[in-house]
């Protein structure tokens, strides 16, 4: 039988594998724990560990003999969980880290490297349960290795809950004094979103929505690398030519996930959920978002520009990625965790990049301010106000955002703070120096806005 | 996922050119009990040698993971690289 595929395909595949970092980020299972809830902490830590290391037994060897199979990459291989505050509610604080310290050994025994689902959805309120995880979070993030914990916070149908912003300020800065040893890292472990998606396949915010099925597989792909080249392609094209270089790109590097995350379906007997097109950088060189900014033709990423810039990647991105998927989802938008790129980092010490450009990027399609080291001496309400202002883009664009702040404790800034391996390292950056503190304290709810109101 | 149908496998051969390249791998795939059902063989630029081979493995006498080892250990003694990977992922790229 001929060959139905040209030797130029092939080696375009190849050279996109072993070139230019093409992997699959992850394939995360989402595991619904609703069936663990028991009366006490200790049975329920139990019932939670008996489901995941059950159900996840096979997740880590099926994810290798893929990678086998196809020759491509699998970096992670992960597992989200039912937001916790639904499943231990009733157990008080104490309770909430013997839950967390039974999802961590869970993670280890499968292997994973993280778990995700450590999480609380208090957009419109807290019950006593939210309350009590939120608070656990210090405690839970800075004792456990693997265990990813995420807030939503907002959403553009409630609002944005403004008295959970200003108690994640003070968790964030609580969960970094907690981890002073290891520069704050509990912090590179919890995310506070607005209009959190259900099916995110990516850390640290991942969860297993409450309108998820028992099991299901979701998969992130990668890329950026292979995106840069097809940019670099042509530096004198028009922005036509330019956003069509970069959709068939996107459909290939999409269709790898595609096939990975049917083929994990199948071997596991789990339903396949969804691919997510974000394009996920890592610290590796030439696998970074900044420099596809670059490479459109900005001196660096962050300048007058790079909104636009990005803009136009990212929906190319979704463009090609769409049609190579039957099911897209997740958060499919720009990342651009700044401790794990290295042209964002590039950029933050050149001075190109700053906070507020970051911010901007948000507007359009950056799922949010990831990975970003702030001093640590930054005042809780001036977290909180920056969790309110990526929660107010999200909420009116009715598109997700999120934030990852370190507050290093310790450090000024042009500090460096160094998280190791995916997480990478991160020059510390400043913050305004102006009080937000009397907004914060106001408290209450900032109304639904008028975008919410489309039936 | 794919036992049930034809079981075909890419190998591909990338580096610098040398005497008894098709030979070894060819003899590796024939000792597999694998049927070659395809090949294409340059050099590009005058000094890369590249070959991609389409082998079924459908009858094969040892398993893919096994094949992959071997051709893997042969690259490193010929100072090549040799991959193999199944079609599907080639498939899915290029073709919906």
């Amino acid at each position: 039988m001929p060959l139905s595929i040209t030797t130029q395909e092939i080696l375009e595949t190849i050279r996109m594998v072993q070139m230019e970092n093409l992997d699959i980020r992850t394939i995360t299972m989402g595991i619904s724990l609703r069936d663990c809830c028991r009366t006490d902490a200790k049975a329920t830590a139990q019932a939670i560990y008996n489901k995941v290391t059950r159900t996840a037994k096979n997740l880590v060897p099926v994810g290798e003999e893929i990678e086998r199979r196809y020759g491509i990459p699998i970096i992670n291989k992960r597992i989200s969980v039912t937001p916790i505050a639904l499943v231990a509610e009733s157990m008080g604080l104490e309770g909430y880290t013997i839950v967390a310290r039974a999802l961590d050994e869970a993670a280890k025994e499968v292997g994973v490297n993280f778990i995700g689902g450590y999480s609380a959805l208090v957009h419109k309120g807290m019950t006593p349960g939210d309350k009590a995880l939120i608070d656990s979070l210090p405690e839970a993030l800075s004792t456990t290795d693997r265990v990813c914990a995420s807030v939503n916070v907002a959403t553009t149908k409630a609002g944005i809950n403004m008295d959970a912003v200003a108690l994640m300020g003070r968790v964030v800065k609580a969960a970094a004094e907690a981890s002073a040893d290891r520069d704050g890292l509990a912090c590179a472990k919890l995310v506070v979103f607005c209009n959190v998606p259900e099916d995110n396949p990516f850390m640290a915010g991942a969860f297993h929505g409450i309108g998820e099925p028992e099991c299901v597989i979701n998969v992130g792909v990668s890329g950026p690398g292979v995106v840069l080249n097809a940019v670099r392609k042509d530096p004198h094209c028009d922005f036509g030519t330019l956003a069509s270089a970069i959709k068939h790109t996107a459909f290939k590097i999409t269709r790898m996930g595609e096939l990975v995350g049917r083929a994990a379906s199948e071997s596991l007997g789990v339903p396949f959920g969804i691919v997510d097109l974000s394009l996920a950088p890592t610290p590796a060189i030439g696998d970074s978002v900044a420099d596809i900014l670059e490479a459109m033709g900005l001196e660096r990423c962050g300048t007058h520009g790079t909104t636009a810039a990005l803009a136009m990647l990212n929906d190319a991105v979704k463009k090609g990625g769409a049609m190579a998927s039957s099911y897209v989802g997740g958060l499919s938008g720009a990342f651009i965790p700044v401790s794990e790129d290295a042209g964002m980092i590039a950029a933050v010490e050149v001075g190109a990049l700053t906070l507020d450009k970051l911010e901007a990027m948000t507007c359009v399609c950056s799922v949010g301010l990831d990975m970003i080291a702030v001093p640590g001496d930054t005042p809780a309400e001036t977290l909180s106000a920056i969790i309110a202002d990526e929660a107010a883009i999200g909420m009116i664009n009715r598109k997700t955002t999120a934030v990852r702040v370190i507050p290093v404790p310790g450090k000024k800034v042009g500090d460096h703070v160094e998280f190791g391996g995916l997480l990478g390292h991160a020059p510390v950056m400043p913050v305004h120096n102006f009080s937000s503190s009397a907004f914060i304290s106001r408290g209450g709810r900032i109304p639904a806005p008028l975008q919410a109101l489309n039936n | 996922m794919s036992e049930k149908k034809e079981n075909r496998v890419i190998v591909t051969v990338l580096g610098q050119d040398r005497v008894g390249i098709i030979a070894s791998v060819a003899t590796i795939i024939a000792d597999a009990g694998a049927n070659i059902l395809d090949i294409s063989q340059t050099i590009m630029q005058g000094e890369i040698f590249s070959m991609i081979m389409v082998i079924d493995m459908a009858v094969a006498t040892i398993s893919y993971d096994q094949l992959r080892a071997t051709l893997e250990q042969k690259g490193n003694e010929l100072g090549v690289q040799i991959m193999a990977q199944h079609e599907d992922v080639f498939k899915f790229m290029h073709r919906i």
